[in-house]
C-alpha cells in the first residue's frame, strides 16, 4: 500500500466523520426533553463522539483492508454450501427437525419460558410458511399479512364468545374468513405491479386495524376482547376442578394436574398446525397451480401468453395465504384468551416479511431458521426493545445488500425442461 | 357553506404538507424506479431536526421571519444528509438486483430510522408552543367565521415559492436536464457523458430537502410531533404521488392537494375516526381504475 492511498483513504475517512457528525449531531447530540411547560435540550455530545469516532475508523478500516472484499468472498461461499448442504440434506434435515420439535416439551431443560418461545417460534413458523405461498411462490410481496392474521384471530374470538363454539369449528371458520377477507382485497388489487400491491396491501392492513380500534359496538375497540374460551383437549378441558358433570383432562388421564399440560397441548397444536402447512405447500407445489405460480413469479407475459390467467392464479394463492393466516390468527387468539388490536400493527407483518425475505423466499427450511434467528435473538435482547428493533432493520438492510436472495437462496423453480441441468 | 370554505382552506393547507412529501417519492420513482419507503421517515427527521432548532433559536429572542429562515435552511442541509446516506447506504448496493430487493431494503431503512428516533429522542410526543397566532377572518357576519390563519398563509405561499424553484430546476438547468434524461435511459445518459450515479444522488438530497421543509410545516401547524410521523404522511404522501401520476411531477402536487382535500372534508363531513380509511381507500379506488393516476404517462411493459 501506497502512501498516498493511506492519505487518500485517511481524507475520505474524515469525510465519512463529517457527515456522520452531521447525522448524529442534532438528533442524538440534541435530545429533547419535556420539563413542565416546555421542551428543552439536554446536550449528549459524549454519544455523538462515540459514534462518529467509530464510524471514522470503521471507514477507515474499511479502505485500509480493502478486507471487505474478502470477508464478503468468505461470507458468501460459507452461506452458499451451507445451502447447498442443507439442501443435499434435505430430508434428513427436516426430519431431525421435526423429531427434535416433537420431544421438545420432554426435554429436561424445558421449562415454562422456554415453551412460551418455542410456541412462539412456531406460530411465527407458521405464519412465514404461509407468507411464502403469497411471498415465495407467486412472488407477491404483502405488506399487509397481519391483517388475515387479525381476521382469524378476530373472527374465532367472537364466535367463541358469542357463541360459545369450540375451537374446532371456529378454527376452520376463521380460516374461511380470513380467506374470504384475502379474495376480497386480492380481487381489485392484484392486477397490480409489484411494489403497487406492496403498498395496496400495506394500506390495507392498516385500514383493517383502524377499523377494529373504532367498530366498537363489534370488537370492543382499542380495549380488544377478553375471556377467550382456551382449548380443550377434543372436549376435556385444562381446569383443575371441571363444572358440574365434566371430567378434566387431569382427571381423565389420571394425571396430578399442572397448568404445563395446557401448554403442551398448546405446543403439539401449533405444531400440527404448522406442520399441516408446510405439508400442504410441499404438496400443491407439484399440482398445476402451483406450477402456475411459480411460473407467474418468474414472467408474466410469458404465463399470459401460454394462456394462464394471471389474476386468478393469483387470487388463489393470495386466498391460500389468507387461510392459514388466518390459522395462526385464530391459535393466537385461543392462546392468549385476550386479543386487542395493539397485537395486528404494521410491524408484526414487517416481521413476517422479514421472516420469509430472511429464508430465502421459496425455501422452507429457511423460513424454519430465519424465525428461530430472527425470534430467538429478539427474545435474548428482552430488555433491549429499542435496540433490537434498530438491529432488525438493520438486517433487513445488510441482507438484501450482501445476499439479496436471502439464507436459503431456493428460488429455482420446482421442474425445468430437459431435466435439472443448473 | 362558510364551514365548506374553512374546510377548503383546511385542506389545501395539509394538501401543500403532502404534495411536497409526494415530490420526494415522484422523483425517486422516476428515476430508479422504487418507491422509497423510507421516505416518510426522512420527513420525521426533518421534522424533529426543525422542532430542536426551534427550541434552540426561540431561546435566543431572534425576530421570527429570521428564525423562519434558518430553521428552514438547517432543517433541508441535515436532513438532506440523511437522504443521501440512505440512498448510498441502502439503495445504490442493489442497483440491477430482483425488483423486491431495494423496496425490502428501504423498509428495513425505515425501521431503522423509526427505532434510532425513538431511542435519541425518547417515544413520548413532542409538544411544541405556537410560533404564529392570529390570522385573517372572513364572513365576520355570519354564524362561523372563516379564520384564514397566518401559518396557513405561511405554509401555502412558501410551497408555491419552493415549486417555483423546484420547476425552474428541473425544467432549466443543466442538472435537471440529466434528470430527465436518466429518468428515460441510464445506459444511454451515462454513455453521453453524465454521472448517473451523483445525478440519483442529487434526487435523493432534492427529495429529501423538500420532505424537511414538509416536516418543519407539519411542527408548526400540528404544534406535535412523534417518531411515528413518518408512517402515516409517507403512505399518504405515497397515494398523492400515485394519485397523481407517479414519476410527474405537477402530478405529485396536484395529488397531494387532493389528498389533503379528501382527508379534511371526510374528516368535516364524515367521520373523524375513519380519516385515514378514507386515503387509503382513494389508493385503493384510484390504482385499480387509474392505475396510471391523472397526470402519469401509460406503462406499457415488453417482453
Amino acid at each position: 500500500m501506497e502512501k498516498k492511498d493511506i492519505i487518500q483513504s485517511f481524507k475520505d475517512s474524515l469525510f465519512t466523520g463529517l457527515i456522520a457528525l452531521a447525522l448524529f449531531g442534532p438528533i442524538v447530540g440534541l435530545r429533547t426533553v419535556s420539563k413542565g411547560e416546555g421542551l428543552f435540550i439536554t446536550p449528549q455530545w459524549g454519544v455523538v463522539f462515540l459514534l462518529v469516532g467509530l464510524c471514522i475508523l470503521g471507514r477507515f478500516l474499511i479502505n485500509i483492508n480493502s478486507a471487505r472484499r474478502k470477508e464478503f468472498k468468505i461470507f458468501s461461499t460459507l452461506s452458499s454450501k451451507f445451502s447447498s448442504i442443507t439442501e443435499d440434506k434435505a430430508k434428513h434435515f427436516a426430519i431431525t427437525g421435526i423429531l427434535f420439535a416433537v420431544v421438545f416439551p420432554f426435554l429436561p431443560f424445558t421449562d415454562r419460558y422456554f415453551m412460551d418461545v418455542a410456541i412462539m417460534i412456531l406460530t411465527y413458523i407458521m405464519l412465514g410458511w404461509g407468507l411464502n405461498i403469497v411471498v415465495g411462490l407467486a412472488g407477491l410481496l404483502d405488506l399487509g399479512y397481519v391483517a388475515f392474521y387479525a381476521v382469524g384471530a378476530y373472527s374465532y374470538a367472537l364466535i367463541a364468545t358469542t357463541f360459545g363454539w369450540s375451537f374446532w369449528i371456529c378454527l376452520p371458520l376463521a380460516g374461511v374468513f380470513a380467506a374470504f377477507f384475502g379474495i376480497l382485497l386480492g380481487f381489485p388489487v392484484l392486477r397490480l405491479r409489484g411494489d403497487y400491491l406492496a403498498i395496496v396491501t400495506l394500506g390495507f392492513g392498516e385500514i383493517i386495524r383502524i377499523i377494529l380500534i373504532n367498530w366498537y359496538e363489534v370488537t370492543n375497540g382499542p380495549d380488544g376482547i377478553t375471556g377467550i374460551p382456551r382449548p380443550s383437549f377434543f372436549g376435556l378441558p385444562f381446569k383443575r376442578s371441571p363444572d358440574e358433570g365434566e371430567t378434566s383432562f387431569h382427571l381423565f388421564f389420571n394425571l396430578e394436574y399442572s397448568t404445563m399440560h395446557r401448554i403442551i397441548f398448546l405446543y403439539y397444536l401449533i405444531l400440527v398446525l404448522a406442520l399441516i402447512t408446510n405439508y400442504f405447500t410441499l404438496k400443491i407445489r407439484k399440482l398445476p397451480v402451483g406450477r402456475a405460480w411459480e411460473a407467474l413469479r418468474e414472467d408474466e407475459i410469458a404465463c399470459k401468453s401460454l394462456g394462464v390467467n394471471p389474476t386468478n392464479t393469483k387470487l388463489t394463492a393470495f386466498a391460500i395465504g389468507a387461510m392459514f393466516g388466518g390459522f395462526a390468527g385464530s391459535f393466537f387468539a385461543t392462546r392468549q384468551a385476550f386479543i386487542s388490536p395493539e397485537s395486528f400493527t404494521f410491524i408484526e407483518s414487517a416481521i413476517i416479511v422479514a421472516i420469509v425475505v430472511l429464508g430465502g423466499m421459496g425455501s422452507q427450511t429457511g423460513v424454519v431458521l430465519a424465525s428461530i434467528f430472527l425470534i430467538g435473538i429478539t427474545e435474548m435482547f428482552r430488555d433491549l426493545e429499542q435496540y433490537r428493533m434498530i438491529a432488525f432493520g438493520g438486517a433487513m438492510v445488510l441482507i438484501m445488500v450482501f445476499k439479496p436472495k436471502g439464507i436459503l437462496a431456493n428460488r429455482k423453480p420446482t421442474i425445468l425442461m430437459h431435466g435439472d441441468k443448473k | 357553506m362558510e364551514y365548506f370554505i374553512q374546510q377548503l382552506v383546511n385542506g389545501i393547507t395539509l394538501g401543500s404538507i403532502y404534495g411536497l412529501i409526494a415530490i420526494g417519492y415522484t422523483m425517486v420513482y422516476g428515476i430508479i424506479g422504487m418507491i422509497n419507503f423510507a421516505h416518510g421517515d426522512i420527513f420525521m427527521i426533518g421534522a424533529f431536526v426543525a422542532l430542536i432548532s426551534f427550541i434552540i433559536f426561540g431561546l435566543t429572542g431572534v425576530a421570527l421571519p429570521i428564525i423562519l429562515l434558518l430553521v428552514l435552511l438547517i432543517a433541508m442541509l441535515f436532513t438532506a444528509c440523511y437522504g443521501w446516506t440512505v440512498e448510498k447506504l441502502a439503495y445504490k448496493p442493489l442497483r440491477g438486483s430482483f425488483r423486491l430487493a431495494p423496496l425490502i431494503s428501504a423498509l428495513g431503512m425505515s425501521i431503522v430510522l423509526q427505532n434510532y428516533v425513538q431511542v435519541s429522542q425518547g417515544a413520548r410526543v413532542k409538544p411544541m408552543q405556537p410560533l404564529f397566532s392570529g390570522g385573517l377572518e372572513f364572513f365576520k357576519n355570519s354564524e362561523f367565521i372563516v379564520t384564514v390563519s397566518y401559518l396557513q398563509i405561511f405554509i401555502v405561499v412558501l410551497t408555491i415559492i419552493l415549486m417555483g424553484i423546484f420547476t425552474y430546476l428541473i425544467t432549466k438547468t443543466d442538472l435537471g436536464r440529466a434528470q430527465r434524461a436518466c429518468e428515460q435511459d441510464r445506459t444511454m445518459t451515462a454513455l453521453l457523458g453524465i454521472n448517473v450515479d451523483r445525478t440519483i444522488s442529487i434526487t435523493f438530497i432534492i427529495g429529501s430537502s423538500l420532505a424537511s421543509v414538509a416536516g418543519m410545516m407539519f411542527v408548526l401547524y400540528y404544534g406535535v410531533i412523534d417518531f411515528y410521523i413518518g408512517f402515516l404522511a409517507g403512505i399518504k404522501a405515497f397515494t398523492a404521488a400515485v394519485l397523481g401520476g407517479i414519476g410527474s411531477l405537477p402530478g405529485a402536487m396536484l395529488g397531494g392537494l387532493l389528498i389533503g382535500l379528501i382527508e379534511t372534508f371526510w374528516a368535516g363531513y364524515v367521520s373523524l375516526e375513519y380519516k385515514d380509511v378514507a386515503a387509503f381507500s382513494v389508493l385503493i379506488v384510484v390504482l385499480i381504475f387509474f392505475p396510471t393516476g391523472f397526470l402519469g404517462k401509460p406503462d406499457i411493459e415488453k417482453v
